[in-house]
């Protein structure tokens, strides 16, 4: 952090609070057809040894945030506003070099395709010693070496050897060992991992999400998961933020979004998984309609073309007033007019008795 | 009991719609050496075996390279079988050349993963869901494009947009494409190979409620093949665990999940995160080991040894010796269950992180000495 | 790797073969379709009338009284092992492997001929094929980086006028600036790169432009889409997600990949050019394999042109050859 916080360009700084906050992050996209509000008014906390879930649907906005912490969309014509504090730094303002400087040292990033995401024409081994390389001032030896205790470290076999394999030559469930070792390699503080794990197989997604805990547990990072899957958080999680048009509809700490879900959309996602844990008993209950386009967001609240309870509220607010995500219990928040009184009722009627 | 009435519930009540037997598929394997000589054949499929009764969804699982996609496209004939029989009422399938099987193509179906690939982005969708009609040579009551806008209508999508094409349709619409597609010819059996994988949540519940409805409204009988496990014990009647090729188990829905008795089954069921906290809190994870053989040369005796939890940490040197030199056949090893290991025995911790008291009596009857 | 360069290599040899048959039958065929004695077509003077004894001598010394297979093993063996070249009334000319025969019109073994053109039109191919690779990418990445930028539409504006000039446009307008108008270029007579290198530079430049300038516009709009389609692949955002400096992330990461495609297209130009020049070799009064070709076929010299043809073929599959053997570097995918 050091260069960022002693560069006189990179904006204000901010001691104390939590290690991330991200304050109404924004990310517009200016095309022909419009303005893409990719992400509109985001905030969240996450602090060091935590793991934050991000759940939404595709085209939430859950990817494109997790590219803003790490500046992915500087020099391209989106519009970022708000602020992204880390460790007390803004990184909103942050120069494209200072990002660079922050970028796989400070919060690194790993993806859903580990086979698309790693460079076909260089061995396994380069592409970890170069992610090492940037930020350390190390000999070639010593990079390989710092890899292969790496590669050892996230399991895999052989690590010396395999060092000189392609990723075309690892099972999918290692190279997503492999990027697990490159994001780590410098000790970030915060891992961002984007749909890490769905494109393996179950009992693969198993042994990486377990080693993505174990991980955090050893270097005390911050972690952000971002996932389509409800079950994943369940296991993974401490806090989780549900995402929807670009939006937070509803965040709170994992056991308590689960017991007492409060947002109508959180409903509809709970109530249309089949649940493996369950005999069945009826039909499942999909969320009518498809996600909105990010071009012509609802007015008001952005989920009541497909919300079933927008009759709830007295007058025609949902459909003209945009709700704000307002405190529910100390650390719960919601983005629904619906009174908390009634929601809760609802969910004990209505909604619990189906799930 | 648990198991009887579950049992009981999901009995076919059909009679035999399709009986696979013994099924193989093997690929050529890649050359190797100066004069290509041909290495081992991949044995993507190696002798696979279950029964279809009318009206019935049968759940293909296992993980990626297992053969349930392979068998799924032997059935519908997209491949040939290179050895084994399906018969399908009564009639043998495996050997009919393509002029003899046309008139049968149109009693089985086949829905794909990727809406987006499987529809040709030239054809307008109301050509589209006609086709089956062309390639048949058949003409419904009504006319095509009539019986394809109630098609349309009939899976959700609204009739009006007969002239539109591929690209202008969401993925869950164009899955639903798929699916009039499919019905068009008033199918029996359709095959449906990851059919809801590709969608978000929200829309998977509306393409699985959909698939639902029809199978009641045409007596439809499905092969469902996913490796979303939720999803399967939703919708399946019956499902078939699949492991390199072969089958690990077989059984009725609610056994499947509630007391598995193959290890393979145990550590798929215990790996699929269920969205509560705290019963995932208490689960048992059982992590597998190593990476899946390759199905050109697969581990003697039972294939699964080399990565069997049970094998690792439970079986004496001699029962090892017995995984590692005989193969199991799959056998009925309780009523209606049947499973390819020499030492089955029944878990009913795996989802909920606690025994389920009514089940727990079936525990214990650990098969060593029947074997 | 052995395996594979063996197999690549009887592949090119299986072609270099079928087209060799292919050409000679063909160049059977003309005497035929055209009711002309093949002795013409072979020697290019018939003082004899049809079916006169002396014309049936020559048919008899040259072999065409002999069935296909044989006069086309007599073809192929002097290609392989040599032979002597001799018409019953000159001194025999003894003609080493590779032998394509002799021309009786300009008097010269073919293979003297080829030997003497061909080093024309290596030099003007590669240095060429230099210019354009070094010019288009360099084009087309820039372009690439910054898509519809000033810089990128004066690129690709600039390239699509160039790949609308054809050389017999481009040649003459470089010839008036250079040499007539500006005189700097006062003597462009070729002359070989080991006896006056400097000579061989001045006669290749203007060459080498106004080809290069025709193929750098289609490399640089090859490079520029093939760049932005790599730039946006998920490994390049790994690689920026690592912090790489973005001069790494494009050339190390991106340039490489990008440019895997464009080798091929580059080994078949480089390989199908060095045969083919002619527009070029003419506009600039060079004496290449083109030019050779051309004043066969227009003296229906057929030794020269069957000769010509098999050297381009070669040319064409030794350069596909190379490529695939480099590409089997580049790409450790390529199953070896």
């Amino acid at each position: 952090m050091t260069s960022v916080a002693s560069d006189p360009r990179a904006a204000s700084s901010r001691p104390g609070g939590p290690f991330l906050s991200v304050e109404d992050l924004r990310v517009h996209f200016p095309t022909d057809d419009g303005l893409v509000k990719s992400v509109d008014g985001v905030s969240f906390e996450v602090d060091r040894g935590q793991i934050l879930g991000i759940v939404g649907e595709s085209g939430s906005g859950k990817s494109v945030t997790a590219q803003a912490l790490l500046g992915l969309h500087k020099g391209s014509k989106a519009r970022i506003t708000g602020h992204i504090w880390l460790d007390g730094v803004d990184l909103v303002p942050a120069s494209e070099n200072d990002m660079r400087e922050v970028r796989g040292s400070e919060i690194a990033m790993i993806f859903q395709d580990p086979l698309s995401s790693l460079h076909p024409f260089y061995t396994i081994g380069d592409q970890i010693s170069e992610a090492y390389r940037v930020h350390n001032k190390v000999s070639a030896r010593d990079a390989r070496k710092r890899s292969v205790e790496m590669l050892e470290k996230v399991g895999i076999p052989n690590a010396s050897r395999r060092y000189d394999d392609y990723p075309h030559q690892f099972s999918g469930g290692m190279r997503q060992r492999a990027m697990i070792a490159m994001a780590l390699i410098c000790e970030p503080k915060l891992l961002i991992a984007d749909e890490p794990t769905t494109a393996l197989d179950v009992t693969v997604q198993a042994q990486i999400l377990q080693l993505i805990k174990d991980m955090r547990n050893e270097l005390n990072s911050a972690v952000i998961l971002i996932t389509h899957d409800l079950g994943v958080v369940a296991e993974t999680c401490d806090q989780v933020l549900v995402m929807y048009g670009g939006q937070c509809v509803e965040k709170g700490p994992v056991e308590e979004l689960f017991d007492k879900p409060e947002m109508p959309y959180t409903w509809g996602l709970l109530s249309s998984m089949p649940r493996m844990d369950r005999v069945r008993q009826t039909r499942l209950t999909p969320i009518p309609g498809s996600p909105p386009s990010l071009i012509q967001v609802p007015k008001g609240c952005v989920f009541n073309p497909r919300c079933r309870f927008s009759d709830r509220v007295e007058g025609d607010r949902c459909f003209t007033v945009h709700p704000d995500l307002l405190p529910t219990s100390p650390r719960h928040e919601v983005r629904c007019h619906i009174d908390p009184e009634e929601r809760r009722q609802i969910l004990l009627t209505e909604i619990r008795p189906n799930l | 009991m648990t198991t009887e009435t579950a049992a009981s519930a999901t009995a076919p009540n059909g009679a035999p719609l399709l009986e696979v037997r013994e099924i193989r598929k093997y690929f050529p394997g890649r050359s190797g050496g100066l004069f290509g000589t041909r290495g081992n054949p991949v044995k993507a499929v190696d002798g696979v075996s279950f029964t279809v009764h009318e009206g019935e969804t049968i759940g293909l699982v296992g993980e990626s390279g297992c053969g349930k996609s392979t068998t799924g496209r032997v059935i519908a004939k997209l491949i040939e079988p290179t050895a084994g029989s399906i018969v399908y009422q009564g009639k043998e399938l495996a050997n009919l050349r393509p002029g003899q099987m046309r008139p049968l193509r149109r009693e089985i179906q086949m829905i794909f993963q990727d809406p987006y690939s499987s529809l040709n982005p030239r054809h307008t969708i109301g050509t589209i869901i006609g086709s089956p009609f062309h390639i048949q040579g058949t003409k419904p009551d009504g006319g095509v494009k009539k019986t394809v806008q109630g098609l349309m209508e009939r899976v959700g999508l609204n009739p009006e947009h007969y002239n539109r094409y591929p690209h202008e349709f969401s993925g869950g619409q164009r899955q639903r494409i798929g699916i009039a597609r499919a019905l068009a010819l008033r199918p029996k059996l359709i095959v449906c190979d990851e059919p809801v994988s590709a969608l978000d949540v929200s829309v998977q519940a509306q393409v699985v409620n959909l698939l639902e409805d029809l199978q009641h409204e045409f007596g439809l009988a499905y092969i469902f093949i996913a490796h979303d496990l939720s999803v399967v014990r939703h919708i399946s009647d019956r499902v078939v665990v699949m492991y390199l090729g072969k089958v690990m188990e077989e059984t009725d829905r609610d056994t499947l999940y509630e007391s598995p008795m193959h290890p393979y089954t145990h550590a798929l069921l215990s790996a699929v995160p269920i969205p509560d906290p705290t019963v995932e809190a208490r689960r048992e994870r059982i992590l597998l080991t190593g990476d899946l053989p390759s199905p050109s040369n697969p581990p003697s005796g039972c294939v699964f040894h080399t990565r069997c939890p049970k094998f690792r940490l439970e079986l004496s040197d001699s029962e090892r010796d017995r995984c590692r030199t005989e193969e199991p056949v799959l056998e009925e090893k309780r009523p209606g269950q049947s499973v390819y290991c020499h030492f089955a025995e029944a878990r009913t911790d795996l989802i909920d992180g606690a025994a389920a008291p009514t089940t727990s009596g079936i525990r214990g009857t650990r098969p060593r000495s029947a074997a | 790797m052995i395996r594979f360069i063996a197999i690549r290599l009887i592949g090119a040899v299986v072609v270099v073969w079928i087209v060799s048959v292919v050409t000679f039958l063909i160049f059977q065929a003309v005497p035929l379709l055209s009711h002309t004695n093949p002795v013409y077509f072979y020697t290019g003077k018939v003082p004899f009338k049809p079916g006169s004894p002396q014309l049936l001598a020559l048919e008899h010394r040259f072999g065409f009284d002999l069935p296909l297979y044989a006069q086309y093993w007599h073809y192929l063996s002097g290609i392989l092992f040599g032979q002597t070249i001799t018409d019953g009334v000159s001194t025999p000319i003894p003609c080493s492997a590779p032998c394509f025969g002799y021309s009786f019109r300009q008097n010269e073994l073919v293979g003297t001929l080829i030997l003497r053109a061909a080093p024309v039109s290596l030099s003007l191919t590669i240095g060429a094929a230099i210019l354009w690779l070094i010019g288009g990418v360099t084009v087309g990445t820039v372009s690439a980086l910054k898509p519809r930028s000033a810089i990128d539409r004066i690129g690709m504006g600039g390239s699509l006028a160039a790949v609308s000039l054809p050389i017999f446009f481009t040649g003459p307008i470089l010839l008036l600036i250079f040499e007539y108008t500006l005189g700097w270029l006062p003597d462009v007579s070729y002359a070989p790169l080991t006896q006056d290198p400097a000579q061989w530079l001045r006669s290749m430049i203007l060459p080498w432009i106004s080809l290069a300038f025709l193929f750098a516009a289609l490399y640089a709009r090859l490079t520029r889409s093939n760049m932005m389609e790599t730039m946006g692949e998920d490994y390049i955002r790994t690689a920026r997600a690592k912090g790489l400096a973005p001069r790494t992330v494009v050339v190390k990461h991106g340039l490489r990949a990008a440019l895997t495609p464009i080798v091929t297209i580059f080994g078949i130009d480089v390989g199908t050019l060095i045969g083919s020049t002619v527009i070029t070799e003419t506009v600039f009064n060079l004496r290449g394999l083109g030019y050779l070709s051309i004043q066969a076929i227009n003296q229906q010299d057929l030794p020269v042109i069957l000769g010509v043809t098999v050297v381009a073929a070669v040319a064409l599959v030794l350069a596909n050859f190379v490529v695939d053997v480099i590409y089997a570097f580049i790409d450790p995918r390529v199953a070896l």
